[in-house]
């Protein structure tokens, strides 16, 4: 299966043309629902096979390249389009397609009866076929070409409402502004590819990782090459300062905000850093930036979560801010545990924005957590599972998200330091009070919302089966990675079968420095705590004594502002860069350079030489005396000049 | 030496083809369509065939056709092509039946003569392809203006005049310092030769041996000449008022033909004549091509109407493909040569579906539109392939020829420095804002003129089978590019080691 792995890419791909081309003749829902979903199954299906196939393989034997053709070649530039199946692009896809393939499963009922169902259905299987180039290229073009492809969905997909208001614009403002701030990105990832073809001259990852072993290259250029490719990456995967687009991100049907905006897409850069592994860890500086950015992004994006009302905002900044977590791993150099974390919260984060998206299904589109409350009657299996995914991602033990955030912050404390420790803690914390503040609100309180046009409901099957089956991931997904000081020094299967990924980095790392079990578990304790206390409190806040989050937002009235309109970023960037840039470009140089200067000068010769010709003209009088004369002076003249000059 | 009169041909079918269109009675205006349509075709299918005879492998010219025109001055009717002018013969055949075809129903008015002068105006931009005898090549370069006058000057729009007196008075400028250029290397081979030659081949060999001072003014009226055409920022503002007055063909050739015509000079003339004064003044020459990336990006952004919108991006991107040529490296140039293609695909689709909108509503300007989305669905996505094979989306065509330049010119020994690239990749986030905004505000949202419900209809038959072929190259260049990029790789490291055998640089 290994060999047949470009199947999981065309397949898709196929799905695409097929929906794309004829899907609004199809009129039919099923099948167009079941073209859609069925390429994606079979991918994942293909996948798995492959995955069983790698495994049965001896561990120095599961690296495998798939070559279809070559690319584009000139000079010594080679890209051949060739897939690289090995246990981190097998660990990617499988959360790809598989939790793909439930949010098309999902996506057959939350898009029932939208006239734009075939078109939803091509542009989620296009995505696909983007982010199985994306995870599966074997060399950085193809990794880009995936990258834009899926920024390309993301496009299309926010703005799939195109006529429709979102908050101050429209959806297709938000759409343009996450191609845009991506694109910014991307300018980063382009540099770094080019500083990587100039320096190792090849831009496939066997090569250049091995070069950048054996080559003596300067730490200088490695710090460049992984600072530009974290740019590229803090544009993909909503990192501080180019966030802004993620939050916007949520114009777009529910189901892609799962898939894309949470499970999917924005983990790329994420999986970026860690297939550079090597080149990041030959450059200490960047690593630390990319720790402290995500450090930075992970507390702040939850900060701002605290005080959203609007369901699908909440999640999108507790996105951003478990994003950060997994660069703060990266950073810290634990790139097995931000890959987990990555998985897990593929999970959890896909079920609670499925569960959102049921939710607001059954309340009539209504997306403000205000007027909910006590939704948990209604919806029975929608409340139990997005419960399941809130103690999931709050960190309670036994669940999946306790085991990945648990390994972040205990190397965050091992390589980083005790700030670092303290500051993720401190992001866990608030990470269980607002999830638990969204379900109190949601599901527990006062019933808010107006009984005579608003009847809440349980969304059918095809959605919650879904729900189901995630739910399920969210508990026991984490047994594969339990830690090592639970279960010993080959007890975590997930970083042992990453391993050989991550080995030539880790060996330029080594700083792992030794600590006692005692302590890890010490630390452990203090974070569960912590954020058990949190959850408690913010059920109590919330279910029982509302007065309190109304005293503490008058109290602090100013931080709750700020916390309100999100720092003023958007508004700082829409001054500082956005207005500039289009005043500038209209007024100077449009109207006063192009116009008045350039075609100023142009026109100015023109009529110059115009005028002139006018003087020039009147000697041409058609008199033929005139002539006679100007002749006659003429030939006196030169006579003259001749006799002069004998 | 063995003749080859395949490229005769090539150029006598829009001969023969313009004078008897002109046979043709003026009433009979779907004959003179059909006619014209056909001759075109043809022209097409030769170019295919010498496509298939062309040898890769060979950096020569190949299909070599000379006869003596003028003895006593050893001027003679010389063509011949290699792989980078090929592609553009190619490109010339491919979109003028296109456009041909797109004017079916826009041209009513002196349809004879419009018919006339598309046919005589590829005569002119295949001539200047194939030519290999520098007094031929003026000819061609001279002649392709006066179609051209005619086209936007007769079938243009409101100050049509104004633009086309414009754009030939700019161009004529650059083509006279070009002609005393000329005349200049021929009078000065003789001296090295023993005999006035316009011979391209043999100037070759003649040009890198002028004296420094000399070689640089001869560089800079060559250069000069070709910027203009290109345009080069500042050179370009008679592109945006040509674009909007021209009728769409008009626009079509313009912008996907005639400005390559530039381009081409500078790889065919300029780099290989004057070796010398290319590399000193690349790095020059390449701050300009930067600054011409940025500024027609951000002037773009500004435009409210949506041709001058298209025009302006074309300043962007030809400041692409200067950059990759004077960057000097194999794939910069390989790059620069595809991206001509390229840009001539991605922006001719986008000249031809601006006219789809303007011959249902006549109007242009952006504010007019919105929300068309849901009034022609179909017309949105083609718009929207257009538009991403304009920002290179990867998989596309653009990806590959900026992709190329920049990383060419990021490794070029001749630039030596990053700044070139890191400028210019910033080009591809602009591309994108004045893509998507313009396609946003017209496309999507809520239908915001109730005329456009009545007036506008979605692409029919004529126009998909127009904008399909081009689709298909776009794709076909995106996803396989290797067939055009094995055209070009011998040319171009055969004008490489013309720069590099004369100054000593580094080439790779």
């Amino acid at each position: 299966m290994i060999n047949l792995i470009y199947l999981t890419v065309l397949l898709p791909l196929l799905g695409f043309l097929i929906n794309g081309l004829i899907g609004r003749k199809i009129k039919n829902e099923k099948v167009i629902g079941i073209i859609g979903s069925g390429t994606v199954g079979i991918a994942f299906v293909i996948i798995i096979l492959a995955f069983i196939e790698t495994l049965a393989l001896p561990v120095e034997n599961r690296s495998n390249t798939v070559e279809l053709f070559t690319w584009i070649s000139a000079a010594g530039l080679n890209i051949k389009f060739a897939y690289l199946v090995d246990q981190l692009s097998l660990t990617m896809s499988l959360i790809v397609t598989g939790v793909g393939f439930l949010i098309h499963v999902y996506s057959i009922g939350y898009m029932h009866g939208d006239k734009g169902f075939w078109r939803f259905f091509a542009y989620l299987n296009l995505f696909i076929f983007a982010m199985m180039n994306l995870v599966l290229g074997d060399n950085f073009v193809v990794l880009f070409l995936g990258w834009e492809g899926v920024g390309l969905c993301s496009y299309l997909l926010i703005g799939f409402w195109y006529d429709r208001k979102f908050e101050k614009g429209t959806t297709s403002q938000a759409a343009k502004k996450a191609f845009v701030v991506n694109r910014i990105g991307d300018f980063g990832f382009l540099l770094g590819m080019f500083l990587i073809y100039f320096t190792f001259d090849s831009l496939n990852f066997k090569e250049v990782f091995s070069r950048a072993e054996s080559f003596p290259v300067a730490e200088l250029t490695f710090g460049l090459i992984a600072l530009f490719l974290f740019i590229g990456a803090a544009g993909k995967s909503a990192q501080i300062p180019l966030f802004v687009w993620l939050p916007d991100a949520m114009a777009g049907p529910t189901p892609v905000s799962a898939l894309i905006h949470a499970a999917t897409m924005v983990t790329a850069g994420v999986y970026m850093v860690s297939r550079a592994s090597i080149i990041f860890a030959s450059a200490p500086a960047v690593m630390m930036i990319v720790a402290v950015i995500g450090l930075v992004t992970a507390i702040m994006a939850a900060s701002i979560g605290l005080v959203q009302n609007d369901i699908k905002k909440v999640l999108a900044y507790s996105t951003i801010s478990q994003l950060g977590y997994m660069f703060l791993a990266a950073g810290v150099g634990a790139f097995s545990a931000s890959i987990f974390h990555l998985m897990t919260h593929a999970f959890f984060k896909a079920l609670l924005f499925l569960g959102a998206g049921s939710v607001i299904h059954g309340m009539h589109e209504e997306q403000n957590i205000q007027k909910y409350g006590g939704l948990k009657k209604y919806m029975p299996k929608t409340y139990l599972t997005f419960f399941i995914a809130t103690l999931a991602i709050s960190g309670v033990p036994g669940l999946s998200g306790f085991f990945s955030k648990d390994e972040i912050l205990w190397s965050a404390y091992a390589n980083g330091g005790f700030v670092f420790w303290l500051i993720g803690a401190i992001t866990a914390m608030l990470t269980a009070f607002y999830m638990f503040r969204l379900v109190s609100l949601t599901f527990y309180s006062k019933e808010r919302f107006d009984h005579h046009h608003v009847h809440p409901h349980e969304s059918p099957a095809v959605m919650t089966v879904p729900l189901m089956i995630l739910a399920f991931l969210s508990v026991v997904g984490g047994y594969i990675g339990i830690p090592k000081v639970f279960s010993g020094e080959h007890g975590n299967l997930f970083e042992g079968w990453l391993e050989p990924i991550y080995a030539p980095a880790l060996a330029k790392l080594a700083t792992f420095g030794s600590h006692s079990h005692l302590e890890e578990i010490l630390l452990m304790a203090v974070s569960v705590a912590a954020a058990l206390s949190a959850i408690y409190f913010s059920l109590y806040v919330y279910t029982k004594k509302l007065q309190i989050a109304e005293n503490v937002s008058i109290k602090f009235k100013g931080i709750y502002y700020l916390l309100w309109n999100k720092y003023f970023v958007d508004e700082v960037y829409e001054a500082a860069v956005v207005e500039p840039i289009q005043k500038g470009s209209e007024k100077l140089l449009w109207k006063i350079f192009d116009v008045k200067i350039i075609d100023g000068l142009a026109n100015g010769v023109a009529s110059l030489v115009e005028s002139g010709s006018g003087i020039i003209r009147k000697i041409q009088t058609g008199i033929t005396q005139f002539y006679a004369v100007v002749m006659m002076a003429g030939i006196a003249f030169a006579l003259l000049w001749l006799i002069l000059s004998l | 030496m063995e003749q080859n009169l395949l490229l005769t041909y090539l150029l006598l079918t829009p001969i023969i083809g313009s004078v008897l269109v002109l046979f043709l009675k003026k009433e009979q205006k779907q004959l003179i369509r059909l006619f014209g349509l056909a001759v075109s075709l043809v022209a097409f299918v030769v170019s295919l065939v010498v496509y298939f005879e062309f040898n890769q492998a060979n950096p020569q010219f190949q299909f070599i056709h000379q006869v003596i025109w003028i003895k006593s001055l050893n001027i003679s009717y010389h063509v011949g092509v290699d792989g980078i002018s090929l592609l553009l013969v190619l490109l010339t055949t491919f979109l003028t039946p296109l456009t041909l075809l797109s004017s079916w129903k826009a041209i009513e008015k002196n349809l004879k003569m419009f018919t006339f002068s598309m046919l005589f105006l590829e005569v002119g931009m295949l001539g200047v392809f194939i030519s290999l005898d520098l007094f031929l090549f003026y000819i061609f370069w001279e002649a392709m203006l006066i179609p051209m006058y005619f086209i936007i000057g007769i079938w243009g729009g409101e100050r049509r005049i104004y633009a086309a007196v414009k754009f030939f008075i700019f161009t004529m400028f650059g083509s006279l310092l070009m002609l005393v250029a000329i005349i200049w290397l021929a009078v000065y081979a003789s001296t090295t030769l023993g005999y006035f030659t316009t011979n391209l081949i043999e100037l070759y060999k003649v040009g890198p041996t002028i004296p420094h001072q000399i070689q640089t003014w001869m560089f800079g009226a060559f250069f000069l000449s070709f910027a203009i055409k290109v345009p080069l920022f500042p050179l370009h503002t008679w592109l945006p008022d040509a674009h909007v007055e021209a009728p769409t063909a008009g626009s079509v050739i313009l912008a996907g033909v005639l400005l390559k015509m530039g381009t081409y000079g500078f790889v065919r003339f300029c780099l290989p004549l004057f070796p010398q004064s290319s590399v000193q003044f690349a790095p020059i020459i390449s701050v300009v091509a930067v600054i011409g990336i940025i500024y027609g990006a951000l002037v773009s952004m500004a435009q409210t109407d949506m041709k001058k919108l298209v025009a302006y991006s074309s300043v962007s991107h030809l400041g692409f493909v200067v950059l990759g040529i004077f960057a000097m490296t194999v794939e910069s140039i390989q790059g620069a040569v595809i991206q001509m293609i390229n840009h001539g695909l991605s922006t001719g689709a986008l000249f031809l579906l601006v006219g789809v909108l303007y011959e249902r509503t006549h109007r242009r300007d952006i504010a007019f539109y919105g929300g068309i989305a849901k009034l022609v669905p179909l017309y949105s996505t083609v718009l929207m392939i257009a538009t991403l094979s304009s920002i290179g989306l990867p998989g596309l065509n653009g990806f590959v020829g900026e992709f190329l330049i920049l990383i060419g010119s990021f490794k070029s020994s001749v630039l030596n420095s990053w700044w070139f690239t890191i400028f210019a990749a910033t080009g591809v986030i602009f591309a994108a804002v004045y893509m998507l905004w313009m396609y946003q505000r017209v496309v999507f949202g809520e239908v915001k003129n109730e005329a456009l419900k009545h007036e506008l209809t979605d692409m029919n038959l004529r126009e998909m089978i127009v904008i399909v072929p081009i689709f298909i190259f776009i794709v076909w260049i995106g996803v396989y590019p290797n067939m055009f990029l094995k055209l070009t790789e011998a040319s171009t490291q055969s004008i490489l080691q013309q720069v590099g055998t004369f100054t000593g640089n580094l080439l790779k």
